[in-house]
């Protein structure tokens, strides 16, 4: 922030409307300024200036104004930004949506403070992602390949078991040839608290605990809040990440909730509503979350982002997903009928990408076969897909064989590449192998995707030969 | 006298300012104690609204705006080439290394009011003149002298629009920085100086003596694009398709193969490691046309979707300035922008803000108009100055559809303007059959004017072998919606044998793998070999089935063949292009004994 005025206290509170307090009489207020508000009780709540003119600020409190008179009530402008002091002992412990301390722990000796809406990175110092995370989820590693730096969401919806997949990736996520492990920074950002628990035990039980730092804001928290956890938890990542050198994995849960508060703070400010009432800055608003991941030159440690979101009624083409794919690295789609047929994961692999997986694999980093069969298993699948679908009409008996072996092909794939155990830790290897299983169920001329040389080496029935 | 005033209100990126009588219309504005930079977007009595281009948080009222007396404007000269810019054209590697210099623990940030040129002062170009003499009449557009400003481009000095004068003293061969004087003109008796740099309003179009149509094919190496639905030098087009549907490849493919000089990419509120990957790549990759580092020819303009989003409306126009720039030297130029939506999403959120009476889905009602004066910077132009120069502009625009529904204001705006339009399609993307560029929904408006290049320079018949493949693909699409109903058995025999056809065409023609090395750069000759491999099979298949042949015994007397047909895109480099007719020549006898 520019220049400092101190701590400035006005009363006059003109109107109260929603989230939003309208006071009068300010001078000398900032844009982004931090406020806190204190009521007649004596209480305290945390707000911030969203729009000022010469003598009026409107001010979003995050706790919400329930209880908040326009008599008796100070606002008190902080003359700073929302900052978050950071330091590496955060690790292990948990914090409030907010970023303070709530795990009843000693305090932390603080740190340098930080804006919590950072600054973006500058594009000419971004180094590529390119570096292999083994998830050990044959999905994931063998056609949507997660690396180093990388924001890949989760698009589930509700009931589905994003959850476990996040915890499962968190888990056994690492980097071929390194032993150093991912530093864990979890955001909850207004989940229900079975959802907080689960990923509590979770962290617990792996010994991981040292190694994660929560920022929980539940459910019956207030929204205004979510605004600000996430951006708290990627201020600490970037810490670590770009001054201590550390690789760090976000998870961000769940997005929906986020994009719900901003709705909510919209129509509080009464703006033109875009796209089923979310605003129309909704775009910039996430990708000011998203983008805050990566790597750059000349610093040691990375951020990866998890973020999970759940798709309202399972629609893709939702506001909510539909503009978080537009900015995140792909996406990892859940989906309800492959849950249904209890099959776990259940990764809808057609509807899912990564887009930096071309710069992840192949020799050296994966296997040189890894591009090929990828693009094999997607031309085959798809077109099991396809057929499946042909074949609820005109029935499979009508089908020729070759296409039946191809809607054969579709129900191994799920039962054998995409099934897998919670605790089941695939190498990729063993991921591209059972590929290779697969592909030997079709005629190879069917193989179009794949070179001769490839083939030669890899499939079985050569690979028998010798 | 430049114009003072103070700040009244903030709304993020908009800005309100009292006392700003005579400040202009799109004048840049200095605001705040930090200066950042802005653009007045609306005046009312001595109010002015102000976009700014960086973020706002920390601005008070009462804080001081400053009129700096002239429109946003870009600086042309030597050194643009190989550059990174944000959308208001500051250098994002010198912002760097400025950081660093004093001291900023904090250099992998753009950070606020950060002020270095956006072309070096200090370096210095070998400056070659023109055959010039003192006394001679020179005009705008006139070449001063050519400076070589990278291993591909001769930067040609012109002379500014609006000069016009005689010769009083021009710079002998050497090197000079872009704020050396390199010659003196009189004009009216006054004595100007010219430099190698000049500047230019970004909203204002560069002027050029006469539109000629555009002719030429701009080759992408992209076979659906070259052979299908071409781009011609000096066109416009869109690509718009939903997230993950290809894009961003397909521009990148544009700027990285394109037979274009100079490329202007510009990343308008997409993804920071996209414009790293341009950044780390093209100094390796080497420019198909001439060898050299693909980086010697391109102009990078990023602002990222994080970056300050006023900047993003502004991001465009400086591209296009730029691109206008180097076709007034007689180059073509190829402007891709990734994404114009998210142009038109800034400009609908500065007009939100400004309480702007939306029209359709909250954009203003002047986003078409705006879209048509931005295709209309595109074209093949005769330029002002001697020697005589021909250049073009090129622009193809990507366009993210919400939910991928074409039916929203951008995409059906942007078609009225556009004259090449490339359809991605979700179901295509999801099946991984890339560039998922839908070849029923798409079109071009060139390929009339394409067919002559092609027939001249790789075969007379390229138009009808074009048109016969256009012709399967259609009559596939309609067969497969019978084949939805009652099955593939119930076609008659040609149809099975189109059916198999349009296969081969889907897998071994339109599919293109952009990352594979073989795969991704098509010339245009072996294009055409490959569509006559399959299109020369299929009139001999036709042949066959008219005599009786079942469709399926063609196929199986092909055999392995089929295999090495599709695979043919990957595994014959272009220059091998023998293998496809040894290819051809097997395949056609093996069907011969049916
Ligand atoms: N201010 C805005 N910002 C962002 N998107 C908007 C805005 N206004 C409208 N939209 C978009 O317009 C679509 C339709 O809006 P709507 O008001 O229903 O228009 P109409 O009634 O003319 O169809 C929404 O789904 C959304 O995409
Ligand atoms: N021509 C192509 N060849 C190979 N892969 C492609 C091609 N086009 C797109 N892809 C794949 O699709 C992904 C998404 O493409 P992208 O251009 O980023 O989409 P968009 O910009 O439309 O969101 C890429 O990461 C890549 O994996
Ligand atoms: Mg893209
Ligand atoms: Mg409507």
């Amino acid at each position: 922030m520019s220049s400092l005025y101190g701590v400035r206290e006005y009363s006059r509170i003109a109107e109260i409307r929603g989230p939003l307090l309208i006071v009068e009489g300010v001078r000398k207020v900032s844009y982004d300024e931090i406020v806190e508000v204190e009521l007649s009780d004596g209480s305290r709540r945390r707000g911030r200036v969203l729009d000022v003119s010469s003598n009026i600020a409107v001010v979003q409190v995050f706790e919400g104004t329930t209880g908040i008179t326009t008599t008796g009530t100070k606002v008190r402008f902080l003359g700073r930004a929302l900052e978050l002091p950071v330091s590496e002992d955060m690790l292990g412990r948990i914090f409030n949506g907010l970023g303070e301390l709530i795990d009843g722990g000693p305090e932390i000796v603080a740190g340098e403070k930080y804006d919590i809406n950072g600054s973006p990175i500058n594009p000419a110092i971004r180094a590529y992602p390119e570096d292999f995370i083994q998830t050990g989820i044959s999905a994931i590693d063998g056609m949507n390949t997660l690396v180093r730096g990388q924001k890949l969401p989760i698009f589930s919806g509700s009931g589905l078991p994003h959850n476990r997949l996040a915890v499962q990736i968190a888990r056994q996520a690492s980097v071929k040839g390194q032993n150093e492990e991912f530093a864990v920074i979890f955001a909850a950002i207004g989940i229900k608290y079975d959802d907080y628990i689960f990923f509590k035990k979770f962290f617990e039980e792996t010994g991981a605990l040292n190694r994660v730092a929560m920022f929980v804001n539940l459910a019956d928290e207030p929204a205004m809040i979510r605004l600000v956890t996430p951006r708290v938890a990627l201020t600490l990542a970037e810490y670590l990440a770009y001054e201590v050198g550390m690789h760090i994995l976000v998870i961000l849960t769940d997005m929906t909730n986020y994009a719900e508060a901003l709705r909510e703070i919209s129509a509080a400010r009464e703006e033109v509503p875009g796209r089923q009432g979310y605003p129309g800055y909704m775009y910039s608003d996430l990708a000011s979350i998203y983008e805050r991941a990566g790597r750059v030159h000349g610093k040691e440690g990375s951020i990866t982002q998890i973020p999970i979101l759940t798709m309202p009624n399972d629609d893709i083409t939702h506001p909510i997903p539909d503009l978080t794919g537009y900015i995140t690295e792909g996406q990892i789609v859940l989906s309800r009928d492959l849950y249904n047929k209890g099959i776990y994961p259940p990764i809808n692999v057609l509807m899912s990408l990564s887009r930096l997986m071309k710069e992840g694999i192949g020799k050296g980093k994966t296997r040189e076969d890894h591009s090929q069969v990828s693009d094999q298993l997607y031309a085959a699948y798809s077109r099991g897909v396809e057929l499946r679908s042909l074949a609820a009409v005109i029935g499979e008996e009508s089908l020729n064989v070759n296409d039946r072996k191809f809607l054969k092909f579709a129900d191994l794939f799920e039962k054998k590449f995409l099934k897998q155990g919670i605790r089941e830790n695939r190498d990729v290897e063993t991921t591209l192998d059972i590929a290779w299983e697969l592909f030997a169920e079709l005629p190879e001329e069917e193989l179009t995707n794949i070179k001769e040389e490839t083939i030669k080496k890899y499939h079985p029935k050569y690979r028998a030969i010798i | 006298m430049k114009v003072r005033g103070r700040i009244k209100r903030i709304s993020g990126p908009l800005v309100i300012a009292d006392n700003m009588a005579g400040v202009q219309m799109y004048e840049m504005v200095r605001v705040g104690e930090e200066r950042l930079i802005g653009e007045v977007t609306r005046i009312k009595g001595d109010t002015a609204y102000l976009q700014v281009y960086e973020s706002t948080t920390g601005l008070k009222p009462g804080d001081p705006v400053e009129g700096t007396g002239s429109p946003l404007s870009v600086e042309l000269g030597p050194g643009l080439l190989g550059n990174i810019y944000d959308g208001v054209q500051r250098p994002l590697s010198s912002i760097i290394d400025y950081l660093n210099k004093i001291g900023s623990s904090r250099s992998i940030f753009i950070e606020r009011g950060v002020d270095v040129s956006p072309l070096s002062r200090d370096k210095k170009w070998y400056f070659t003149p023109s055959a010039l003499n003192t006394g001679d009449s020179v005009s705008s557009g006139d070449v001063i002298g050519v400076v070589q400003e990278t291993g591909l481009i001769a930067h040609k000095v012109l002379l500014p629009p609006g000069m016009q004068g005689k010769v009083s003293w021009i710079a002998p061969e050497g090197s000079y920085s872009i704020v050396d004087p390199i010659a003196e003109i009189k004009v009216n008796g006054e004595v100007k100086e010219v430099y190698m740099m000049q500047r230019w309003p970004v909203r204002t179009p560069r002027p050029y003596r006469l539109k000629l149509e555009p002719s030429e094919p701009l080759i992408t190496g992209i076979r659906i694009i070259d052979t299908l639905f071409p781009m011609a030098k000096g066109g416009t087009g869109m690509i718009p398709g939903g997230f993950g549907t290809g894009k961003t490849v397909t521009l990148h493919g544009l700027a990285q193969w394109s037979s274009a000089n100079v490329i202007i990419y510009i990343g308008c509120g997409e993804r920071g490691n996209e414009m790293t990957e341009v950044l780390e790549r093209f100094p390796t990759y080497k420019d198909p046309w001439s060898g050299k580092p693909l980086m010697e020819r391109t102009v990078l303009i990023a602002n990222t979707s994080n970056m300050p989003v006023a900047a993003r409306e502004a991001s465009i126009y400086v591209g296009v300035t730029i691109a206008e720039y180097y076709r007034d030297m007689g180059y073509d130029v190829l402007l891709v922008a990734d994404s114009t939506s998210r142009w038109a999403e800034a400009l609908r959120e500065i007009a939100g803000r400004l309480e702007e009476m939306p029209a359709e889905e909250g954009y203003p009602s002047y986003l078409a108009s705006r879209l048509a004066e931005f295709y209309e910077r595109a074209g093949r132009v005769k330029a002002y100055g001697s020697p005589e120069r021909i250049g073009s502009v090129t622009l193809v625009g990507a366009v993210s559809p919400p939910g991928g529904d074409f039916t929203e204001p951008v995409t059906t705006h942007t078609r009225r303007f556009a004259r090449v339009f490339w359809a991605l399609d979700t179901s295509l993307a999801y099946r991984r059959h890339y560039p998922a560029i839908n070849w029923i929904s798409s079109y071009s408006a060139y390929v009339d004017t394409v067919s002559d290049w092609w027939s001249k320079n790789v075969d007379p018949e390229w138009k009808s072998y074009r048109e016969e493949i256009m012709g399967i693909l259609v009559r596939e699409n309609e067969l497969q919606e019978i084949v939805r109903l009652i099955g593939v058995e119930s076609l008659d025999e040609k149809d099975k044998l189109i059916l198999d056809v349009a296969r081969m065409i889907k897998d071994g023609f339109l599919k293109q793998n952009a990352f594979d090395p073989v795969d991704a750069f098509s010339t245009p000759k072996k294009q055409f070999e490959l569509m006559k491999l399959i299109i020369d099979y299929y009139r001999d298949a036709t042949k066959k089935v008219e005599g009786g042949t079942p469709a399926s015994r063609v196929k199986e007397l092909l055999g392995r063949l089929y295999v090495d047909i599709v695979k043919a895109r990957f595994s014959v480099p272009n220059e091998k292009l023998e293998m496809i007719y040894k290819l051809k020549k097997e395949a056609l006898k093996a069907i011969s004994s049916a």
